[in-house]
This record gives structure tokens, C-alpha cells and sequence, in this order.
């Protein structure tokens, strides 16, 4: 280990999906000195919704309109959910701070008071989420209006299909209609358009001006236009606000699948944004070595393929993420946690990881596998006590939730994000 | 004349016929290749395999193995074979192998291990005995589908999704048999002069219909696909027949197989857990590298065996052919093909066809030893490396919606256009039964909503219908990831729940 190369701070955050970047948000907020590493989080492939609470139980498929409700609900049938440690007003709190950090970055976000907004999803079908991002506002309101309406989709952009999602919706929706558009801009030689390059078109005027008058034609009676999420990587929602007025429609963004510009405009805000606070980010670094010293703090030896700096922390906060992620490894015997092989809540032996319907609506017992914490949010050893004294964990890795069936996702990440940090702080002081 | 099974026999007996001048109706409950036809190792036997089990059919195989290599080369990848013992397996059984294969007339070579290892570096360094056969890789859908694609073009019909549900019989013949669309429901009825039941596993329950008794065995064999080619022959060991003992290439994939285990119902047939650990263990001690490899899916099928002598195990019980005449059952118009093996269906077919021919009094001579077997497009997509080799060529206008197999929308249309050909139900099943739609890496996670898309834009389904095709798809595709859900693929599956549920919610849509 070189000590010259050696970085020093109090906090150091492993992760670079929503929980890391929240947490590394919430601990430069404090004022803590904060180091992040983490390979290309999960944060692209998000759609850009903020989740908060949507379903419970999961096996009566129950959705809920007010996600607080639910959670006080989950919080007294599941009392080991992550849910079930954060304080209501710190949960509210922690996603407030998220959203105006994110206002501030150009990424503003809406809500409908306390409630779940119902979204139209790339399929066409609908799911219910808490914060939407404010080019998908009107897309809210649309499917809750059912006016004319004009899904616009684009040849080449394979990811997004305006007629699956019109097709979908058609019989509870009768003014809903669907064209493509041509964007020869983006064109490549296959005939495929990736969004990210249509959104960097979209800064343009000039284009945007182009699509205009292409989309004038096939307006009719629509009142409103449905498009991919394409509509610029900065600033998106003054290009939706502009094309609202141009088309005298109001244009809304309908998310596509992953990568999607969505999750990279989320992915953007936060590296910019935490920089700026003064988060020293190193990405894409994976932390491929750790030590204790011997007055208990961590070094973290980073780099892409062995290490090449160590970082020596007061503190760390793991969140890593799940299997795809590579924070969680399934072997055929058993599900491991692959940095510090922290000890793993089971879903039993490998033939009950996964029911056997894919739709099952309880759910795959692997999915509720992770890690078990204590209130201070540390990684429990099999004695029920911390493994570190200044180890803590946030985000999906955790064990007893299952964040896509729940769709609790942001705001687990968020909420136990700001706990981790606060008994970070609670442990430093 | 009325063939029941849309398997590789009566679409090999449908083909047989035809070139005879005789025209056939196949009727076929499901899809071609629905059963045992399409859930097979895809292994064009050299016979080795059966030499101490079976001379009969290991003489067969090796016969067939040698036609079908001359009139199907485009359905085969003659890559050659090795049997490897290692160490701790029965030395005698290894020895006396040559032997055993010339009596069948099999060519067999004997190699040193050192030899075997350097043509298959992966091959375990515990081999003890090793020799080169005639083994070969064949698509199994392929064949299915170029033979019932040239039995059409000569006359004979097809109707998929079509159920066979009584059969009147008067004067010791069948006069009628009562068919049923599974889809629609409507009844139709035929009045053939013969019927054939080469309804494969389904034999009897077809030939119950007629009052007709044939105790079947069932064995379930499940197989494991990897992510990539783990060798370029097809890897045997040599042993007495036994669980996880033959990997096949499979174009771009190795297929692990199998395991034997008896059934009792041929519901819900589907690869265990248990299953696929005993073969990773046991291909493991061929080929060390097995455990540690990517397993993109799994699969299971069930070998219809007829049920002979009540002391034999199943792997033993003859996979020979064997034509069952009914007329001593009182129908003189009826026989059934009980059981087989894909390397030694034309074989299968022209015996039932000179049967057949012999009732009819039509004098032709079987053409399909002789005649070679077209390439037609509806079976052109079921190549792995198609894909990939033709986008990469004409590279055209034409943009990709499988990225895992390379096929862009020109290939999807072509797919489509092959089901509705065959009077088949238009759905993602469908056209992963016909291509290799679904079965890459990512196991329809983004070419299941675009090809969905695709359908719903050509207006080929609508509505709430297309929601309905993409979870039955989904959940025919995650009957063979569940057993391999570790390392890569159980990564690549939280990917799909985070999508279709977690951001599309399609568990909770109504």
C-alpha cells in the first residue's frame, strides 16, 4: 500500500446507483468530507420515476393512491422492512431534499400532494409512482383525462413503440392515436437511433423547429402529445415547454426502456451537482481491496482492475446494489455479498429462491435476500451485533423488501440513504 | 390419409408420402416440434452411444447418421464426436468399446488422451481412454420444419392447434376422426383412408380414442444450455448411459444433457433444480470448466418409450423404432409409431410410409434415402449463427429488435409469414418454436416488448392481447432460466423483474 496515494475522509460511499448518490448528497450536505467510488450505477437504467410505495400486500396485488398510508400498513405487517426502521417525517424530508437538489440541477420534479401519480409505463400499461418529472406531468393528467391525444414515436428508435403503447391503452381510450415520425439526423447505418444522441439532437433549435412542422401535419384534434424521453439530456423541461406552445398541445415525455435518457439526465444532475458540493467522485472505480487499521478506520483500496489509490475513511457506507449491480453474488449454494462478505439473509436453498410462475404475485423469496442491519443501519454479524462499528449499509442490497414488486425503489434508496448518513454522523461526532 | 403429430416423425412421414404421390393431412394438437421434437440435444448420433445398450439401434443410427449427413447437410454441422472415459470410470467398459462398435459396423478411432486434449482443450486432465466417432450436430426444428415446408409444396395440408377428439370406426376401419381447433374450438371432420398416430409422447391418449390400449413409459431428459460454444465436437463419455454425460455444439451454444427420470404425467413437464446440479456436476468431471461456465437456460422433454420388458430401466428399454399395426386390434386402417430417435426419423418414416403404401396399394419406391432435403425460408431461422452472418452482410435499413441473436425486422417478418403459412396461432411461442427468438442471453427481456411492438404496429395483435402473448412468452421463457438462476443469469433476471414489474407494473395490470 503506497501511503502517499493514500485519500483521507471521513465518510467514504460505495455505490454510484440512486442510495449512493443520495447518501453522498445527504453527508455533503452536512458538511462531512465525502469520497465516492462506484462503477455506472443502476442510476441509467432508472426510468427517471421516483417510486416511493405503490403495492401491498403483494399478494392481493393492492395498489395503493397514498403511498404514506401504505407504508404505515407494510411498516405493521412486515415490522423488518427497511420501511419499518426510517421515521415518516425523515423519510418525507430526505426525499424533499433529493427532489430540490435535483430542481436546482435542471431536473425538476412534481407531485400530486401527497399521493401517487398513475404514469403510462413503455408498454402502455399504467404504474403509480410518487415524484414524476415535470416533461412527464402532463402525461399524468392525460391519462387521467383521456383527452385526443397522439403518441409520437420515431422509426429506428427501437426502444420505444407508440403503437404498443396506444395498442395497450386503445380500449379505455378511445381519442388515443399513434405515428411515427422519421429523425434523419440521428439516423446510423442500421436504421437504429439511440436516445441519447436524439436528445443532444433536440438541444438544437434548429431540429426542434424541424420536428415541429413535421408534427403539425398529424396534430388534428389532439390535445395533448405523447413522445419518447428523448427530449434533450439538459434543461428537458423548457424543450417540452417550448414544443407545447409551438404545437399549441401539451407535449409529455413517456419513458423508454433502458438506457434511458431519463436515468442518464439523473445520472448527470448528480455527478455535476455533488462535484460541486465538493464530493470527491471517482468513478468508474470498484473498491477491489479493504483493511481495518488499527484505530479501526477502513481503507479501500480503488481502482478498475487492482487497486490504485486507497482511500482511509472514518466511515463507510456500502451501497452496492444488488445482483446486477454486483453488490449481492449468487453462487449455486448460496447468496454472498461480495465486498466485505457480510453475512446474508437466506432465501433458503436455491430451489425456493424463484417460484415458479415469473408473475407470481408474492414475488421471488431472492429478492427479499440482503443484508440485515441494526438501527444504526450496520451490517449484522451472526451474534445480532455490528460486523464494523462504522460500516453501514442503504439501498437495495438491504434484506426483507422486494423493491420492484413494492415499487418502494427510490424511496428505500433515498430514505435509508439519509438514515445510513445520520448514524454516520451520530458515530462521528 | 391423416398423420396425427407435428413432430419430426409425421413431418418426416408427411415429406415420405409426398414424394411418394400420396397426399397426407397432418394434424398437430400444439405447434411443430412441440414435443420431445423440439426440446431434444439436437445430437445426430454415430451410434456409439448404444453399442453396449442397443446393437439394434446403434446399427440404425450409424446407417442414418450416413443418409442424413448426404440428404440434409444443411441441417447438420458434421463436427465429429469423442467418447472420454476418466478417471474412476469402468476401464473395461472403455475397452471393450472399439470392439463393440464394429460389430455395429461404427467407425470408431482410437486416440490418445493427450491427442483428444489437444483437439479439445477443455477436455479434464483425468482422461484415461478416448475415441473419435461420427457424432454430429442437427437441427432439430430445422428438419422438422423443411420437411413439413417440401410436404406442402407437393400438396400435403397441415393444421396446427388442431386436436384429434374421436374416432368413428365401421367395419374394422376408422371412418371418421373428429378434429378440434384448440383455439377456436370448431370441430371439423375427416374421412381418410389411413391414419397414422405419430403423435409422439401423446400416443396414448390418441390411440385410447380408439379404443386402442399402449402402455408408454415416460421419461423427462432436462438439458442446460451455456453461454457460448464450450467445444468444437460433440463431447460423449464413455460409460454405460448415465445423467449429465454428452455435451452437443449447438452453432453458437453447448447443450448439457441429460438426465432420465421417470414420469408419471406429461403435465407440466420442466427442468428441476436438482436436475441441473447432478449434470454440472457430472458434465464437470468431462470438462472441469462446466462449473463455472454461463447457463443462459434449461429445457426438459420427455423420451416416449414403449413399455416392453417391466425389469428394464428406462435408458435401457430399446429407443429403437418400432411401428405398431393395428389390424389385430381390429383396425385395419390405423398404426401408430410409438417411440424413436430424432438421428434415425427418416428411417421411421419410410417404414410407415411402405406401410402405409402397402394398405393403399401404391407402388412407389421411398425417395428419401436418395432425394436431398430442400432448403426452404421457413426453416431458415432456426440457425443460431444465421442471424449474425446475415445482418452482418446486408447491414441494410433494417434495425435489430433480438440484439442477443442479431435478427432485425426483416427477419420477423419472415418468421411471421412462415407461422401463417403453416395455418399456425401468431404468437412469441410460436416464433421461438421457429427461430431462435428469445433464446439469447438476455431471455426475451428487450426482444420480447419490441417484437411485441413489432405485432402490435403491423396490426398482427392488438390490445390487451399483446399483454396477454408477452407474459406467456415471459413465462415460457422463465421455465428454462429459473434452474440456472446463479452468478450472470440470476443477474440477467433481476434486469427483467426490474423492468417488467418493477417499471412496467405488468404483474399487477388486469
Amino acid at each position: 500500500m503506497a501511503e502517499n496515494k493514500t485519500i483521507e475522509c471521513d465518510l467514504a460511499i460505495i455505490g454510484c446507483g440512486l442510495s449512493g448518490m443520495a447518501a453522498a448528497l445527504f453527508a455533503s450536505e452536512q458538511g462531512i468530507s465525502t469520497v465516492q467510488t462506484g462503477v455506472s450505477g443502476g442510476m441509467i437504467f432508472a426510468s427517471g420515476l421516483l417510486d416511493l410505495m405503490g403495492v401491498h400486500p403483494l399478494e392481493t396485488g393492492n395498489k395503493w393512491i397514498d403511498p404514506w398510508a401504505a407504508i404505515e400498513a407494510l411498516a405493521m405487517d412486515i415490522p423488518d422492512h427497511p420501511y419499518a426502521r426510517l421515521e415518516k417525517g425523515a423519510l418525507r424530508e430526505s426525499m424533499e431534499q433529493v427532489v430540490a437538489f435535483l430542481g436546482d440541477e435542471g431536473l425538476p420534479y412534481l407531485k400530486d400532494g401527497e399521493n401517487n401519480s398513475e404514469m403510462i409505463t413503455p408498454l402502455g400499461t399504467s404504474k403509480y409512482s410518487y415524484y414524476v418529472p415535470q416533461t412527464m406531468w402532463d402525461g399524468v393528467k392525460a391519462l387521467k383525462e383521456r383527452p385526443p391525444c397522439l403518441i409520437l414515436g420515431f422509426d429506428g428508435l427501437n426502444d420505444f413503440s407508440a403503437s404498443q403503447i396506444a395498442g395497450t391503452l386503445r380500449d379505455q381510450w378511445p381519442g388515443l392515436r399513434w405515428h411515427n415520425l422519421q429523425f434523419s439526423n440521428s439516423g446510423t447505418a442500421a436504421g437504429l437511433v439511440s436516445g441519447d444522441i436524439m436528445a443532444r439532437d433536440m438541444e438544437v433549435p434548429e431540429n426542434l423547429d424541424r420536428m415541429v412542422s413535421e408534427v403539425c401535419p398529424h396534430l388534428k384534434d389532439a390535445e395533448a402529445v405523447g413522445m419518447p424521453a428523448i427530449l434533450g439530456m439538459e434543461r428537458s423541461h423548457e424543450i417540452v415547454e417550448k414544443l407545447s406552445n409551438e404545437l399549441g398541445a401539451r407535449v409529455f415525455e413517456i419513458p423508454t426502456m433502458p438506457v434511458s435518457v431519463p436515468g442518464l439526465r439523473l445520472n448527470e444532475a448528480f455527478t455535476r451537482g455533488l462535484s460541486a458540493k465538493g464530493v470527491k467522485l471517482f468513478f468508474p472505480n470498484r473498491v477491489i481491496k479493504w483493511e481495518q487499521d488499527e484505530n479501526g478506520k477502513l481503507l479501500l483500496g480503488i481502482g478498475r482492475n487492482r487497486p490504485d489509490k486507497w482511500i482511509r475513511a472514518e466511515g463507510v457506507i456500502l451501497a452496492t446494489g444488488r445482483f446486477w449491480a454486483k453488490g449481492l453474488r449468487a453462487d449455486r449454494d448460496k447468496i454472498r455479498e461480495t465486498l466485505f462478505d457480510l453475512p446474508v439473509l437466506q432465501p433458503g436453498e436455491r430451489k425456493e429462491w424463484h417460484r415458479r410462475e415469473f408473475f407470481d404475485p408474492r414475488g421471488h423469496p431472492a429478492n427479499r435476500a440482503g443484508i440485515e442491519v441494526d438501527d444504526l443501519f450496520r451490517p449484522i454479524g451472526k451474534d445480532g451485533g455490528p460486523v464494523f462499528d462504522n460500516l453501514f449499509a442503504c439501498g437495495s442490497i438491504l434484506a426483507h423488501q422486494d423493491w420492484m414488486r413494492m415499487k418502494c425503489g427510490s424511496g428505500l434508496a433515498i430514505g435509508t440513504a439519509s438514515s445510513a448518513v445520520d448514524a454516520f454522523s451520530s458515530f462521528n461526532a | 390419409m391423416l398423420i396425427i403429430g407435428g413432430g419430426v416423425t409425421g413431418t418426416g412421414l408427411a415429406r415420405d408420402l409426398a414424394l411418394r404421390g400420396v397426399e397426407s393431412l397432418l394434424v398437430e394438437k400444439g405447434d411443430i416440434n412441440a414435443g420431445a421434437s423440439g426440446s431434444n440435444h439436437g445430437l445426430l448420433h454415430s451410434g456409439g452411444r448404444y453399442v453396449a445398450t442397443d446393437p439394434g439401434a446403434a446399427r440404425e443410427c450409424h446407417e442414418e447418421n450416413e443418409i442424413l449427413k448426404k440428404m440434409a447437410p444443411h441441417c447438420i454441422e458434421d463436427t465429429g464426436g469423442l467418447f472420454v472415459a476418466v478417471e474412476g470410470d469402468d476401464e473395461k467398459y472403455a475397452a471393450d468399446f472399439p470392439q463393440r462398435c464394429s460389430k455395429c459396423g461404427i467407425p470408431c478411432q482410437w486416440l490418445d488422451p493427450k491427442e483428444a486434449r489437444e483437439m479439445e482443450p477443455v477436455l479434464s486432465t483425468k482422461v484415461i481412454a478416448a475415441y473419435l466417432v461420427d457424432d454430429a450436430s442437427i437441427d432439430p426444428f430445422k428438419i422438422s420444419l423443411e420437411n413439413i415446408a417440401q410436404a406442402q409444396d407437393l400438396g400435403a395440408d397441415l393444421l396446427c392447434h388442431t386436436e384429434v377428439i374421436g374416432f368413428e370406426k365401421e367395419n374394422n376401419r376408422i371412418k371418421t376422426v373428429r378434429l378440434i381447433n384448440t383455439n377456436t374450438g370448431k370441430e371439423i371432420s375427416v374421412e381418410p383412408e389411413q391414419v397414422i398416430n405419430a403423435a409422439g409422447a401423446w400416443v396414448t391418449e390418441v390411440a385410447a380414442l380408439a379404443g386402442i390400449d399402449i402402455e408408454m413409459l415416460y421419461s423427462k431428459g432436462t438439458l442446460l444450455v451455456t453461454g457460448h460454444r464450450v467445444t468444437e465436437r460433440v463431447v460423449n463419455r464413455l460409460r454405460s448411459p448415465g445423467d449429465g454425460d454428452i455435451l452437443v455444439p449447438g452453432g453458437t451454444v453447448s447443450l448439457l444433457g441429460t438426465t432420465s427420470i421417470r414420469i408419471d404425467s406429461l403435465d407440466r413437464i420442466r427442468p428441476t433444480i436438482e436436475e441441473i446440479d447432478l449434470m454440472v456436476d457430472e458434465g464437470s468431471r468431462m470438462i472441469p470448466a462446466l462449473k463455472g461456465l454461463r447457463y443462459i437456460r434449461s429445457y426438459a422433454g420427455v423420451r416416449p418409450l414403449l413399455k416392453m420388458d417391466p425389469g428394464l430401466d428406462d435408458r435401457s428399454v430399446s429407443r429403437g423404432f418400432m411401428l405398431l399395426d393395428h389390424t389385430d386390434d381390429g383396425l385395419e386402417n390405423f398404426a401408430t409409431v410409438p417411440s424413436g430417435k430424432l438421428t434415425t426419423y427418416r428411417y421411421m418414416a419410410e417404414k410407415t410410409a411402405d406401410l402405409v403404401c402397402e394398405r393403399l396399394g401404391v407402388n412407389a419406391p421411398c425417395l428419401t434415402r436418395t432425394e436431398p432435403l430442400p432448403s426452404t425460408p421457413s426453416g431458415m431461422w432456426t440457425e443460431p449463427a444465421l442471424g449474425p452472418k446475415r445482418w452482418i452482410r446486408e447491414n441494410h435499413d433494417d434495425p435489430l429488435l433480438c440484439e442477443c441473436e442479431l435478427l432485425p425486422k426483416s427477419t420477423i417478418e419472415s418468421i411471421v409469414n412462415s407461422i401463417h403459412e403453416h395455418n399456425g396461432d401468431l404468437s412469441l411461442k410460436a416464433m421461438g418454436l421457429r427461430s431462435r427468438v428469445g433464446k439469447g442471453a438476455c431471455q426475451g427481456t428487450f426482444c420480447g416488448k419490441r417484437i411485441s411492438a413489432f405485432l402490435q404496429e403491423t396490426r398482427q395483435m392488438e390490445g390487451a392481447e399483446g399483454l396477454d402473448d408477452l407474459r406467456a412468452f415471459l413465462q415460457e421463457r422463465w421455465r428454462g432460466e429459473r434452474p440456472v438462476l446463479w452468478h450472470s443469469q440470476i443477474m440477467q433476471a433481476e434486469l427483467k423483474e426490474a423492468l417488467y414489474c418493477g417499471s412496467f407494473d405488468l404483474e399487477t395490470q388486469t
